[in-house]
């Protein structure tokens, strides 16, 4: 136990040496000071909030993981000549990078409305609802870059595929559902994009978050077809579940890749 | 003693390690040796368990390697090139490794005397010189009496008097009853350390034995020659071996 312990801890501390995960949090509290004062709390500001998240963690997530595998990668040689087998020392790296990531965005998010006495307010449970989503799509975007970076030794080649992945997820996606739904025409379209919305996990977490407002209008096509198809509740489980396994997926591959890695 | 059977590795479409067969003997200073690209670093990366072969056996000590890292609690290594991580005190780094081994005895840090790095140590490792680096390196692999020293270029990027102080300490070691393996170009420097010669080409073994068996059977009476000998062409040894 101290051994994996002691190996989170080398990789927490250079998790935060490179600053970046400071100075995410403060450019999303900056955010979040700047929304609530111009648009005075409320759901807008969490919604206006909701597509900063979307945009910035993934991104953050993304090219820091695969960052900090190759960064790693020397340490990780020195690490692998001792008595440790290379299961702990991947969960090190893994929760050593996911858990300050995911923090420093909650912290970020958070921290204007409890400066403001907002954490508890009308829209408490929403906040924390996206404060949550925010740190599953840490985990979950860190797990991919662990895959990307593990799999691809050339760190120009891990980066542009990481900033591929998040252009796609992020940015090209809404524009792919279009397109999905102008091809499918007059079939059927429930299942397509159901489906989609399941290869994306930040449509899954926005679309989780939507279900629970009242902005029921920016749930976009695959949101309305959750919520027609399994309804607010079930369908907020549903889409938690499918969260998680996105969580689980890319970790099992990365692990894997990890075990049977040369170093 | 330590005995490899059909070690096989590629990278990609190159054949690195080609069933390569070997025995290292226990006690002895074996100089791994060979041309560029012949397979010395992945040999010893894979007798640590760093690369995993597609095929062989190794066996330490007469325990089959099978994939736990337990052995490793007796194997110092000296990489090729080391990058640590530069937030960490020498001191730190070593303390860490010993908690890793899960040993509670203290760091034997001789070394690190004779290097004269006692105040280095109190540093950062990001500020220290690469020579420096490469000391604390030395001092990491010999920290933690080990049984088997596994040592990859390491004289490269010493200055003479640390080359003095490193050879005497593995010398010392040899004495206390450590195998060391050691890779090296500059075959001068294994002249007075190599007990036995492990030459690599094509990643095979071409050649395996004591040092006086490899003068006497090359014609050669220094080892510098014997190997260039080796590597020319011809290669008059393997008909006799």
């Amino acid at each position: 136990m101290t051994t994996t312990l002691r190996l989170l801890l080398l990789v927490v501390r250079e998790s935060l040496r490179g600053r970046w995960l400071i100075g995410l949090a403060l450019l999303l509290a900056a955010l979040g000071e700047l929304l609530l004062r111009f648009s005075g709390g409320g759901p807008t500001t969490l919604v206006s909030l909701l597509d900063v998240v979307l945009i910035l963690t993934p991104l953050i997530g993304l090219v820091v993981g695969t960052m900090q595998v190759h960064h790693a990668r020397e340490v990780t040689e020195l690490l692998l000549a001792q008595p440790i087998a290379r299961g702990r020392l991947f969960v090190a790296l893994y929760l050593g990078t996911a858990i300050p990531l995911a923090v420093s965005v909650v912290v970020g998010l958070l921290a204007p409305f409890a400066w403001h006495g907002l954490l508890f307010g009308a829209d408490g449970m929403q906040l924390l609802g996206l404060a949550g989503a925010a740190a599953l799509l840490a985990l979950i975007t860190t797990a991919m870059a662990f895959v990307i970076a593990l799999r691809a030794d050339d760190r120009v080649r891990a980066l542009g595929i990481a900033l591929g992945i998040w252009l796609v997820t992020a940015v090209l996606w809404d524009g792919i559902i279009l397109l999905t739904a102008m091809l499918l025409a007059d079939r059927p379209i429930e299942v397509p994009l159901l489906i989609m919305l399941a290869l994306n996990p930040l449509d899954i977490a926005r679309v989780l978050l939507l279900l629970g407002s009242d902005a029921a209008a920016l749930l976009g096509y695959t949101g309305a077809i959750v919520q027609r198809a399994l309804g607010g509740a079930a369908g907020q489980v549903a889409l938690v579940g499918l969260l998680t396994l996105w969580i689980l997926v890319p970790w099992t591959l990365a692990s894997r890749t990890f075990r049977r890695k040369d170093f | 003693m330590i005995v490899t059977e059909g070690l096989t590795k590629r990278f990609g479409k190159r054949v690195v390690l080609d069933g390569l067969s070997a025995r290292i003997a226990t006690g002895r200073i074996t100089a791994l040796l060979g041309p560029n690209g012949a397979g010395k670093t992945t040999f010893l990366k894979v007798l640590l368990g760093l690369a995993r072969p597609e095929a062989g056996r190794i066996a330490i000590a007469g325990e089959l390697l099978d994939g736990s890292p337990e052995y490793r609690a007796n194997i110092g290594y000296m990489p090729q090139i080391v990058h640590f991580p530069g937030h960490l005190r020498g001191r730190d780094l070593l303390s860490m490794v010993q908690t890793l081994r899960g040993t509670t005895v203290k760091p034997d840090l001789s070394l690190a005397e004779a290097f004269g790095l006692t105040e280095e140590l109190a540093r950062p490792l990001g500020v220290l010189s690469g020579g420096t680096r490469q000391k604390i390196n030395a001092v990491l692999a010999f920290a933690f009496t080990p049984a088997l020293l596994i040592l990859d270029e390491p004289t490269a990027g010493l200055d003479p008097l640390a080359c003095r102080v490193l050879k005497d300490r593995i010398l010392a070691e040899r004495a206390r009853g450590t195998t060391v393996v050691i890779s090296s170009h500059v075959l001068a420097e294994l002249e007075e350390l190599a007990d036995d010669v492990l030459f690599l080409a094509d990643g095979k073994a071409a050649w395996s034995g004591a040092v006086s068996e490899l003068t006497q059977k090359t014609g050669e009476h220094n080892l510098e020659r014997a190997v260039a000998r080796l590597l020319g062409g011809g290669m008059p040894y393997l008909a006799v071996a």
